[in-house]
């Protein structure tokens, strides 16, 4: 039977979509990185904050409804491209040398489920069964915890190499590639990396070494 | 240059047909001249293999200056071996040193089957210029050549384009055994000319669909494949491949049809 060709149907489709559904994630780990900023303001700054955020429901269903039709759409596309690669090369060679390729394009595929286990793992602890409703006070308990701060700054290097390829490449994905831009696509990549993963881990860190604390 | 003579050790696949598991075999090339081509010294070991009453080991090849893209074979773990911009043929045993232990496997993707040892099918690749990587004019008395004006720039664009030789490197070096920087640099030739506009939108589909349907994977960029072709085609052309697929479906007045599932 012939049926009309769809671009989700065509590999680099499922790769536009992977790109857009990762530019809404990207815009959230940006958001969610400023508004963890509050910590370092102080215990009143950041509930007031996380007070206001629940005052809008709004626009934190709306949010929480898009971030997870994206979440979806972007482990869907990867798990089908991944199955379509698992395909192409059933016989692996017996030497293989890397010369452009990048640590962080290599481990995508394991980055990308680190940061699933992890955003589990961390919703559990902060918005399921939070320990109570003073938020400043869960995440100084919790990062005061060597254990616990570990996983979180372990979870957002494996952020940070995703961010870094993903940024880099949805460019590509979607075609807005140039060579005059090309330089940029990158720095712009690693600045996202740079301040979203190095600020996220500077949190657990700050707890630890009691810059922040109750 | 050295006039030194090489020993070497070969790993070298060998597989009797597209049904055969396949297997290395290890051969020892001696006293080999630094000046021979990476396949003049396949061709000493044939030889010795030939005496002894063996099979020799089939390799593709055809014009040996490097331009016809019929050879290709992954050299410890790279694509036409360790020379940049260089095919198997004009890669030549300078280029390795006495005593080196050499690893030699044929392009390993499913669209690309293996017929025997390091020969592969590349006839997904004949497949994908079917499906659209031409462009079709009428037949008759041969049109004034300066009729249609050509940008400069442009035909140099399309130019760097053209020179994919079809070779297979793009697919054997990427790590999921894509097939875009093939399929991106066929599309992009045509695309940068004014030849190529009035089948431009059906192309760009038809080639892609192909490409899927062949069993090639998806890229990664990681750009391997720019990194391992021996003509330089650069992976921007992918960046414009995407550009015409998703411009083309968003605008086409018509739709190109495939078989379903």
């Amino acid at each position: 039977m012939q049926r009309a060709l769809t671009l989700t149907d065509t590999a680099i489709g499922k790769k536009v979509v992977m790109a857009l559904s990762g530019a809404i994630l990207v815009g959230f780990v940006i958001g969610h990185f400023l508004g963890n900023l509050n910590l370092y303001v102080g215990e009143a700054s950041m509930n007031g904050y996380a007070d206001k955020l629940h005052h809008m429901p709004v626009l934190l269903w709306g949010t929480r409804v898009l971030l997870l039709i994206a979440v979806t759409l972007h482990i869907v596309s990867a798990f089908m491209l991944w199955q379509r690669n698992q395909r192409a090369r059933p016989v692996p060679y017996k030497m293989r040398k890397d010369i452009a390729t990048t640590y962080a394009a290599r481990t995508m595929y394991w980055s990308g489920p680190i940061i699933l286990l992890f955003v589990v793992y961390h919703l559990f602890q902060f918005t399921f069964v939070p320990e109570s409703g003073n938020v400043f006070a869960n995440v100084v308990h919790a990062f005061s915890h060597p254990a616990v701060a570990a996983i979180y700054i372990v979870a957002n290097l494996a952020l940070g190499f995703h961010l870094f390829h993903g940024v880099f490449s949805a460019f590509q994905s979607l075609g807005a590639n140039h060579p005059k831009y090309n330089q940029a696509r990158h720095w712009l990549a690693l600045l996202i990396t740079i301040v979203v993963a190095g600020g996220n881990i500077s949190f657990p860190i700050a707890v630890l070494t009691g810059v922040v604390h109750l | 240059m050295s006039d030194q003579l090489l020993n070497l050790t070969l790993h070298v696949w060998r597989q009797d047909g597209p049904t055969d598991n396949g297997h290395f075999e290890t051969y020892q090339a001696k006293d080999i001249t630094t000046h021979m081509s990476f396949l003049e010294m396949l061709d000493v070991i044939n030889e010795d293999l030939i005496e002894d009453g063996k099979t020799p080991i089939a390799f593709d090849h055809d014009c040996r200056e490097g331009i016809c893209g019929a050879c290709g074979m992954v050299i410890n773990g790279r694509p036409h071996g360790p020379q940049r911009l260089t095919t198997t043929c004009q890669l030549h045993m300078r280029q390795f040193s006495d005593g080196d232990e050499l690893w030699i496997e044929p392009w390993r993707a499913s669209g690309f089957p293996i017929v025997r040892d390091l020969c592969v099918d590349r006839s997904a690749f004949d497949r994908i210029i079917q499906a659209g990587g031409y462009v079709s004019v009428n037949t008759g008395a041969a049109r004034e050549a300066n009729e249609i004006p050509v940008g400069k720039l442009d035909a140099d664009l399309a130019m760097d384009a053209a020179a994919c030789i079809g070779c297979g490197a793009c697919v054997a070096a990427c790590p999921n055994a894509s097939a875009v920087l093939f399929t991106s640099a066929k599309i992009g030739q045509l695309a940068m000319l004014p030849h190529g506009q009035p089948e431009r939108q059906d192309r760009v589909r038809k080639m892609v669909a192909q490409m899927d349907a062949e069993g090639f994977g998806s890229c990664t960029n990681h750009e391997e494949c720019e990194a391992a072709c021996p003509k330089g085609i650069s992976v921007n052309w992918i960046g414009k491949m995407n550009r015409e697929l998703i411009a083309a479906m968003a605008t086409a007045k018509d739709e190109v049809e495939v078989r379903g599932k």
